[in-house]
């Protein structure tokens, strides 16, 4: 059995916690069931589901810290890997940043993420799932490959402090691309869900099936700058790199596109245009997530960017305790507040431009400017009057989403994408930088 | 572990975070011994049970992975060591054909009730999944192995070195990289123990030792006064060797406008070089867009290599079984039937290769029980071959898969992974200096960058780590803001030089990711210092605010 109820958790963390010798000890635990099914070429290619568990102890002698995992669970393996955290701690020199671990946090915020409908999925409801994306596309002379995966889970941490988390979660996420059978149309669509009952492979698959048509034997225009309309999966990856490198520390060391010229952060500064705001919350009923981090630190739900401005850096304790703030944890989904227009009404009030299905293999090239290069993929086309007019090639791209998200002209209704919540936007003077003959 | 979660445990990336180990990474040990192997007569014993029930159970063929996966991390920034960590995973994969169709079942128990219960479970799926298959699996034959062993040729395992000992190189390094003139550095030692058991019902009982390491670091300067800040990272390779890697021996060194690296590496050294050059880029000239000749330090053409080769002449990519992920590719079957299509200048020879010792790719036999070999990709700049295992090869005509099979882990499927692809050395003896000495207008790349390329592998961008502008025929001083694009056809057919034999290098990666679910494997890439004519460079400097 891989997936813990809260007392089971507390009882294998109790009794890991228990072997410990040292001055302090925190364990974690993790486990669950992660079953999915993969297709190409209208057929199955891979399917199966895997059960494991995982422990993680850190113990601690003063400012020294070892860390050892391990996947058994008898007795031995236990305080096994609990002597080797402690091996490794006193063989560990004194880390001036070691910051002791917390006590009891009190109540966390509450996050439903788990669902009896994603729990449930077996290997008939995955051949189901799939048989609903392939046949469409069988019929439509399409080639269709895609994947679903679900996880039910736990996430639990306890520490000889008396801290105790426990966290149970469900997902499920589903992609498929249909091609054309002569490879000269893609199209693309995904979905992830923690409740799999918002789920439907079917009906997702026919907007993939509609792009494949629609983008066959595109057309070549000159790269260059274009106003164009990012679906959420086109803009989740490039706001997410600048997400992610919201750091106080690497800022205040002056090495962050948030770090300012002669010292300082750009934190309390306007950075791109007035109406982007994104904060996070782990209690948010469409991205729900963990109310607490690996180390058991609450999650609340915090503004980093409001109205344009910055308002919130991530900070670990260590840092936080420097410069004499408050810590606030990496988040762990991220909201974008958006408007109620869908993507196809901002492409019908768009004069001139390009709608963007998704990007792919997003890199960063400066991360002085947060400059990030890529691709378009699975549906990229011009419209013109309000109307796709043509199916265009695919583009590289090398611009930053900082300068992307102060060139914005309107915001879409946010939808799930990868865990967060993103709006369709449309966005002027994007940088396309060459061609690509890929479909 | 995938690589992001990799760069986040290490600070080594951009917006790096110092967390606590949680969730993901598994596997690994101590020196102290976390190898609780068992003793070989009773994983045959257990292997038998999968093989007998799935057989019992009507697969047509089945194979067992018993797997402990060790890593262990050293990490450090500037004077301090921020984390000591060991991980461990241990079980099993079973993979069973029946009805023509796949199926998997994985467990972390390792009893023969368990290994019996996922044998069953793999069938079972396999059976149901055959109702929607259209192309039962044509598996090529192969000869049982019998009880064979095989062991990553190493002379001293990074196991078996003191923690002490990894501690104070990384101090060394982070004390001189700082008194060279970085203002911050973080380094790591990255070490992997692979034990793996694998047998099938063709007869086979392997037994597979694998190691790798993987030394790095990088350093920043900031000038606080522009708001400028620039870094470089390591130029050291991941490889499949020992401790002994670290020896930074005199004659695998390269000294040129840099120091490069072959067989073993002097990490102390390369910070101090890595902190002088960082300062020199603050001041560096901006690169001038436009057409380059372009020449390529074997720690900077691994990457291109592996992007634009590798990648487009995996079978199963070029197929469709990848387009929902990672894409298919421009090199289609009608290409490589013509016999004529020109992947690149008659100078390019590229070949696939699990067997070079000290590479990443290099174990004895396959995770499907294939032992291993070399094979031509592209001859003489024609295209000529892929990469193929059991279930791929009758594509190609041919009967013997190429022994490129892998999972990552004991919870993974094994499917079609990179070899090793290398560009073969020149014949002609031609040294770095030959290849800069007639160039008028060109540029001396050194180590990899920011990497990205389309999902048919045609257009590409790659960055670097150091820039040196070439003028007619020497280098001229250090330049910034480069990346080059190109098409790959494009590219590879402007090869017009490679350096010979003695100048030949592995570079590599740990994470090269591919499937669905994510599976990384570890490949190398090796060539000599080569010579592209005119390829597209653009200024990547931008302005915010």
């Amino acid at each position: 059995m891989t997936i813990l109820n809260r007392d089971e958790a507390k009882a294998i963390l109790d009794k890991v916690v228990g072997f410990s010798k040292a001055e302090a000890c925190e364990a974690n635990l993790s486990g669950g069931r992660n079953g999915n099914i993969r297709y190409a070429r209208n057929s199955v290619s891979t399917s199966g589901s895997v059960d494991d568990m995982q422990l993680v102890v850190q113990s601690n002698f003063g400012k020294r810290s070892g860390t050892a995992t391990i996947n058994e669970f008898d007795e031995a393996s236990l305080e096994k890997v609990v002597r080797r955290a402690e091996a490794l701690a006193k063989l560990a020199p004194e880390n001036p940043e070691f910051m002791p671990i917390l006590g009891p946090q009190g109540e966390y915020l509450k996050s439903k993420a788990h669902f009896a409908s994603t729990a449930g999925i077996d290997a008939a409801y995955r051949a189901k799932a799939a048989s609903d994306s392939i046949g469409p596309s069988r019929k439509k002379k399409l080639v269709a490959a895609g994947f679903l995966q679900d996880n039910d889970g736990f996430d639990a941490v306890r520490n000889s402090k008396g801290l105790f988390a426990y966290h149970r979660s469900s997902d499920v996420e589903f992609s498929v691309t249909v091609r054309t059978e002569d490879g000269t149309g893609s199209g693309w669509v995904s979905r992830d869900y923690s409740d799999a009952s918002k789920l439907d492979t079917g009906r997702a698959s026919q907007v993939a099936i509609d792009k494949a048509i629609g983008s066959s034997k595109a057309r070549a225009i000159e790269p260059g700058k274009y106003t164009v309309i990012l679906e959420p999966a086109a803009s989740s990856n490039l706001i997410g790199n600048m997400f992610g490198s919201f750091d106080a520390r690497q800022a205040d060391e002056g090495r962050s596109f948030l770090s300012k010229k002669g010292g300082g952060t750009k934190l309390g500064e306007k950075l791109v245009d007035e109406r982007i705001s994104i904060w996070s919350d782990p209690s948010n009923p469409d991205v729900p997530a963990a109310p607490w981090q690996g180390d058991g630190q609450r999650r609340e739900k915090t503004m980093w960017i409001e109205n344009g401005v910055v308002k919130n850096l991530f900070y670990s304790r260590f840092w936080a305790q420097k410069k004499d703030t408050k810590p606030i944890p990496f988040p762990a989904n991220g909201i974008m507040k958006g408007g109620t227009k869908t993507t196809e009404q901002l492409v019908a009030e768009t004069e001139k431009g390009i709608l963007v299905t998704r990007t792919w293999y997003i890199r960063m090239v400066d991360p002085q400017t947060l400059l990030l290069t890529g691709l378009t993929r699975d549906g990229t086309f011009f419209v013109e009057n309000g109307k796709i007019a043509f199916p265009i090639k695919n583009m590289r791209f090398n611009e930053s989403p900082i300068i992307m998200l102060n060139n914005i002209e309107d915001l879409g209704k946010p939808v799930r994408q990868d865990g967060n919540m993103i709006p369709p936007m449309r966005i002027r003077d994007f940088t396309f930088s060459s061609l690509s003959d890929a479909v | 572990m995938d690589r992001r979660q990799f760069l986040r445990l290490s600070g080594i990336g951009a917006g790096a975070l110092v967390v606590p180990v949680f969730g993901n990474p598994r596997a690994w040990a101590d020196a102290n011994g976390a190898q609780t192997a068992i003793p070989t007569a009773a994983r045959k014993a257990l292997a038998d049970v999968a093989l007998n029930t799935a057989k019992s159970k009507g697969a047509s063929y089945a194979d067992i992975r018993i797997g402990r996966y060790l890593n262990q991390f050293v990490v450090t920034r500037e004077d301090k060591v921020e984390n000591l960590v060991d991980t461990e995973s241990y079980g099993v994969g079973v993979r069973v054909l029946a009805n023509g169709t796949w199926g998997f079942a994985a467990t972390s128990n390792v009893s023969k009730d368990a290994i019996a219960k996922a044998a069953t479970e793999a069938v079972a799926t396999a059976k149901a999944n055959a109702k929607l298959q259209s192309e039962p699996v044509r598996l090529a034959p192969v000869k049982g192995a019998g009880e064979v062993t095989w062991k990553t040729p190493i002379q001293r395992s990074c196991f078996d070195v003191p923690i002490k000992e990894k501690v104070d190189l990384l101090m060394e390094v982070n004390a001189e990289a700082m008194a060279a003139g970085a203002n911050f550095v973080n380094s790591v030692l990255f070490q992997v123990n692979e034990q793996k058991y694998f047998a099938s019902t063709d007869g086979s009982y392997i037994d597979q030792d694998v190691h790798r390491l993987w030394p790095l670091f990088n350093v920043t300067v900031v000038d606080e006064g522009s708001g400028k800040f620039k870094s470089r990272q390591s130029l050291s390779s991941p490889v499949g060797m020992g401790w002994e890697y670290l020896a930074g021996k005199k004659q695998d060194k390269m000294v040129g406008p840099t120091v490069v690296y072959g067989n073993s590496y002097d990490m102390i050294e390369d910070a101090k070089n890595a902190s002088r050059e960082t300062k020199e880029m603050l001041t560096a000239k901006s690169v001038e867009p436009g057409k380059y000749d372009l020449v390529l330090d074997p720690s900077h053409l691994w990457l291109t290599i592996h992007e634009s080769v590798g990648h487009p002449l995996e079978l199963d990519r070029v197929l469709g079984y990848e387009a929902n992920y990672a894409g298919t590719s421009f090199a289609t079957l009608d290409k490589w039937r013509s016999k004529s299509f020109n992947y690149g200048s008659d100078k390019v020879n590229l070949v696939a290769d699990k067997t070079q010792t000290g590479s990443l790719g290099a174990v004895g036999y396959d995770d499907e029980g294939v032992a291993c070999k070399q094979w031509d990709l592209v001859r003489n700049g024609v295209l000529v071959g892929y990469q193929a295992i059991r279930d791929q090869v009758h594509i190609l005509g041919e009967k013997e898969s190429h022994g490129c099979c892998y999972a990552d882990n004991w919870s993974s499927v094994q499917f079609q992974r990179m070899p090793n692809v290398s560009l073969e050395a020149g014949k002609e003896k031609l040294s770095v200096d030959d290849m800069i000495k007639d160039v008028e207008k060109g540029i001396y790349i050194v180590g990899d960058g920011s990497f990205s390329i389309d999902q048919q592998r045609y257009n590409f961008q790659f960055g670097g780590q150091l820039f040196y502008e070439i003028k007619d025929g020497k280098i001229a001083g250090m330049l910034r803001d480069v990346a080059y694009q190109s098409n790959t056809q494009e590219f590879w057919n402007s090869c017009v030089a490679t350096c010979d034999q003695s100048d030949y290098r592995l570079g590599g990666s740990f994470f090269d990711g591919k499937g669905q679910p994510g599976q990384v494997s570890a490949v190398s890439h090796g060539s000599a210092t080569t010579r592209f004519n005119g390829v597209n460079v653009i200024n990547t400097e931008r302005k915010l605010g």
